[in-house]
């Protein structure tokens, strides 16, 4: 069987931008549409009066939806080409939907920002593009669409994408991939467009097939969230203690002298099985078992990870957040703090600025932030939590704030200090940019 | 650097058992629902996995429509011997024989199966359902999350749906509640056939091309059994097929296949131009939002 990898990206676009299209062209001309489906597409459009089939319609999930001609929620599309498998989650793009755009963002390894040629670059784009700089989304493409109703011209095409290469800049991603398209009419979605000779790019779908999605494991300190203690205590495996969990980051190897945080009581890797196989050598995102060469006493929640560079754990938590729900945060409010395979309770001891996406502008002690609000805030735990910095690492610097009377998520958070963040419309582009 | 790339398959192995894990170390009642269909067997798989050298800490739920076919229920009883499971069936058939559901006139009992589901949740206080429900299935599916909150209905309200970020699953929920959760969320059909293959599961007969006596009705090939079929006028005929999806005899369909090999299998559905639930499913051509409403009412 050949292998081939996963890549999971996220789309973002204003209303109109022709998003679904997009999304619908990506599915109908990677031959990802069965018949039924596309029967289906054809059937809905001519009872709307429309003539051809209207592919937006692919992605089409709620009857709410329909009845209303919107998009609620992230929704979840699948396709293939020979060389890689696509996970896409389509966000939509209206303003008080930034939660969903979040949502999509965590988890994605590139996020496509449509704007429409004819409108350039807007307020909404400019969140879209701060969404994905903030929640750090390694690779990030402009696609300018409705290049047709354009008239196909590089003029229109180049000063958009230099004006948001530069707002991106400013935010500091260090590099935006910009793709003239028609989605409606296919330029340069799956096959290279006739009418734009002057573009020398790949279309989104090669793209989207050849952007590197393996970083170094090795580059990363490895982590070791403990999911579950394995203990049979059976004839067969009586002293059997293994700990369940995902490596977050980084490469675990048989051998390695780890800490139990928050313990912080030392011990070896002597076992590392690998989903039945027992292997030398794991790394992010195996799910495996670790088997510790001394009897600690270890549970759901710890943290391994090798002594030389073992975070130190902390009750003071800084951060920027995405507030989700519709009910504020206020400073004093008392939440519970979910970290990696850890929950704990914590306080909202600040929350210092709210910041404006459209021009990164501060607003300080706005007292309180509302949905889709983004701002910083900075927490007490009660319990120490070994956090790292988000701008370190996306799996295990990013938590959660739940209400404890009900269980709603609150808010999405990024651990670290401002400066980790874009905040500060960090003028001058971080050294590091986005290498993770 | 590319020996520290995982396969798509891998990649889609350690997140589903990313999910069983979660779960396990959050909840108290976890079940995992086994129809015996792939995406069951397959979860089942999984989870076994997940929790080797250990037993599975979670026991099975069959939600039984009383249409079943009868290599499924041999499968089903065979594995939870062999693993030594726990089995609980929440039986469509008691619930008619008792007066708390009635037979709907077409015969179809998949619209059925959601009172005693939610009966079985109920009583057994189950809190975490796991489903082999994947969001390449069907529109609405497409919106669903991996962990998915459920009132003390069983309802589904998209609009209430929690936003799911990074891999921090949130299952709190109040007493009364559930959460349905879905750790094939990401798989898709040929990804569930090629998992299946590499891993050498063994699947029902009824999945590979066999000799049926079969009848047409409403589109697709459909076997005669208690369950009340053929009505008069349907001719029955003996056709070489296989089962695409595996639910209730009376709406479930068979597809024409010479696929007897997992091999085989693959190549079929790689070259269809028909999704498995268009193709086998009578329930989901009842109209476009079929499905989204079954959801709401609490159905899988």
């Amino acid at each position: 069987m050949t292998t081939t990898t996963l890549l999971r990206f996220a789309t973002a676009g204003s209303v109109d931008d022709g998003k679904s299209t997009l999304v619908g062209r990506l599915l109908h001309d990677s031959k990802s549409v069965l018949a039924d489906q596309l029967e289906a597409v054809a059937h809905a459009s001519r009872n709307r009066g429309q003539e051809a089939p209207d592919l937006a319609l692919l992605t089409d999930g709620l009857r709410a939806e329909r009845e209303q001609g919107i998009t609620i929620d992230v929704a979840y599309r699948y396709f293939a080409t020979p060389r890689r498998r696509f996970i896409l989650a389509d966000t939509p793009g209206h303003v008080q939907y930034t939660r969903n755009m979040v949502t999509g963002a965590s988890t994605a390894q590139l996020a496509i920002v449509l704007v429409d040629a004819r409108n350039g670059v807007v307020e909404q784009t400019r969140r879209h593009a701060a969404v994905a700089a903030l929640l750090r989304v390694p690779h990030l493409v402009l696609a300018v669409n409705k290049m047709d109703l354009a008239g196909y011209t590089e003029n229109t095409f180049a000063a958009i994408a230099d004006e948001f290469t530069a707002y991106a800049a400013s935010l500091g991603v260090p590099q935006v991939t910009a793709i003239p398209i028609s989605a409606l009419a296919g330029d340069n979605v799956v096959t290279p467009s006739s009418h734009m000779d002057w573009y020398g790019g790949p279309t989104v779908l090669e793209h989207l097939e050849t952007v590197p999605v393996v970083t170094d494991p090795t580059a990363e300190d490895a982590r070791f969230p403990v999911q579950y203690v394995i203990r049979p205590q059976t004839p067969a495996h009586p002293d059997y203690r293994g700990y369940a969990g995902q490596i977050a980051s980084g490469v675990l190897t048989v051998g390695d002298e780890v800490t139990v945080l928050p313990s912080g009581r030392t011990s070896t890797i002597s076992a590392i099985d690998a989903l039945g196989t027992g292997v030398d050598t794991a790394f992010a995102p195996q799910s495996v078992t670790l088997r510790l060469a001394d009897d600690l006493d270890v549970s759901r929640g710890d943290l391994i990870a090798p002594t030389a560079t073992a975070p130190v754990p902390t009750q003071d938590v800084q951060a920027t957040v995405c507030h989700v729900a519709d009910k504020p945060l206020r400073v004093g409010d008392r939440v519970l703090l979910k970290h990696t395979t850890r929950t704990v309770k914590a306080i909202v001891k600040d929350i210092p600025s709210r910041l404006t996406l459209d021009d990164l502008s501060h607003h300080p002690h706005p007292g309180e932030l509302t949905a889709n609000d983004i701002g910083r805030i900075t927490l007490r735990t009660a319990e120490p939590l070994a956090l790292d910095s988000y701008h370190h690492s996306r799996r295990t610097g990013a938590f959660l704030l739940i209400d404890p009377t009900d269980g709603t998520t609150l808010t999405a958070g990024m651990a670290g200090d401002a400066q980790a963040a874009f905040s500060v419309a960090a003028a001058v582009a971080d050294d590091e940019g986005w290498d993770f | 650097m590319s020996s520290y790339a995982l396969s798509h398959l891998d990649a889609l192995e350690s997140e589903a058992v990313h999910v069983f894990r979660e779960v396990a170390g959050e909840f108290e009642r976890p079940v995992i629902l086994f129809s015996g269909g792939k995406d069951s067997i397959l979860m089942l798989h999984l989870a076994l996995k997940a929790f080797a050298p250990a037993t599975v800490p979670f026991s099975l739920l069959h939600v039984d429509t009383g249409h079943n076919f009868p290599e499924v229920l041999a499968y089903r009883d065979r594995v939870v011997a062999e693993h030594g499971l726990r089995l609980e069936v929440a039986s469509v058939q008691e619930f008619i024989d008792t007066g708390r559901l009635r037979e709907r006139p077409d015969g179809t009992r998949n619209p059925l199966q959601t009172p005693p589901l939610l009966d079985a949740i109920e009583r057994h206080r189950f809190d975490a359902v796991f489903g082999g429900g994947r969001r390449d299935e069907e529109k609405a599916r497409a919106k669903e999350r991996v962990f998915s909150l459920r009132d003390e209905f069983g309802g589904w309200d998209p609009r209430r749906q929690r936003p799911e970020l990074w891999q921090l699953y949130n299952g709190r929920h109040a007493p009364g509640e559930h959460v349905r959760v879905f750790p094939l969320s990401n798989f898709t059909e040929l990804d569930v056939w090629q998992y299946i293959a590499r891993e050498k599961i063994e699947l029902p007969s009824i999945y590979y091309a066999h000799e049926r006596e079969v009848f047409h009705r409403a589109g697709m090939w459909l076997a005669p059994g208690d369950w009340g079929g053929p009505r008069e006028g349907e001719r029955t005929e003996r056709r070489l097929v296989r089962y695409r999806t595996v639910g209730d005899m009376s709406c479930t369909g068979a597809v024409d296949s010479d696929a007897l090999t997992i091999e085989a299998v693959i190549a079929e559905i790689a070259a269809s131009r028909l999704t498995e639930r268009g193709a086998t499913r009578a329930d989901d051509k009842l109209s476009e939002a079929a499905m989204e409403d079954r959801k709401r009412e609490g159905y899988f």
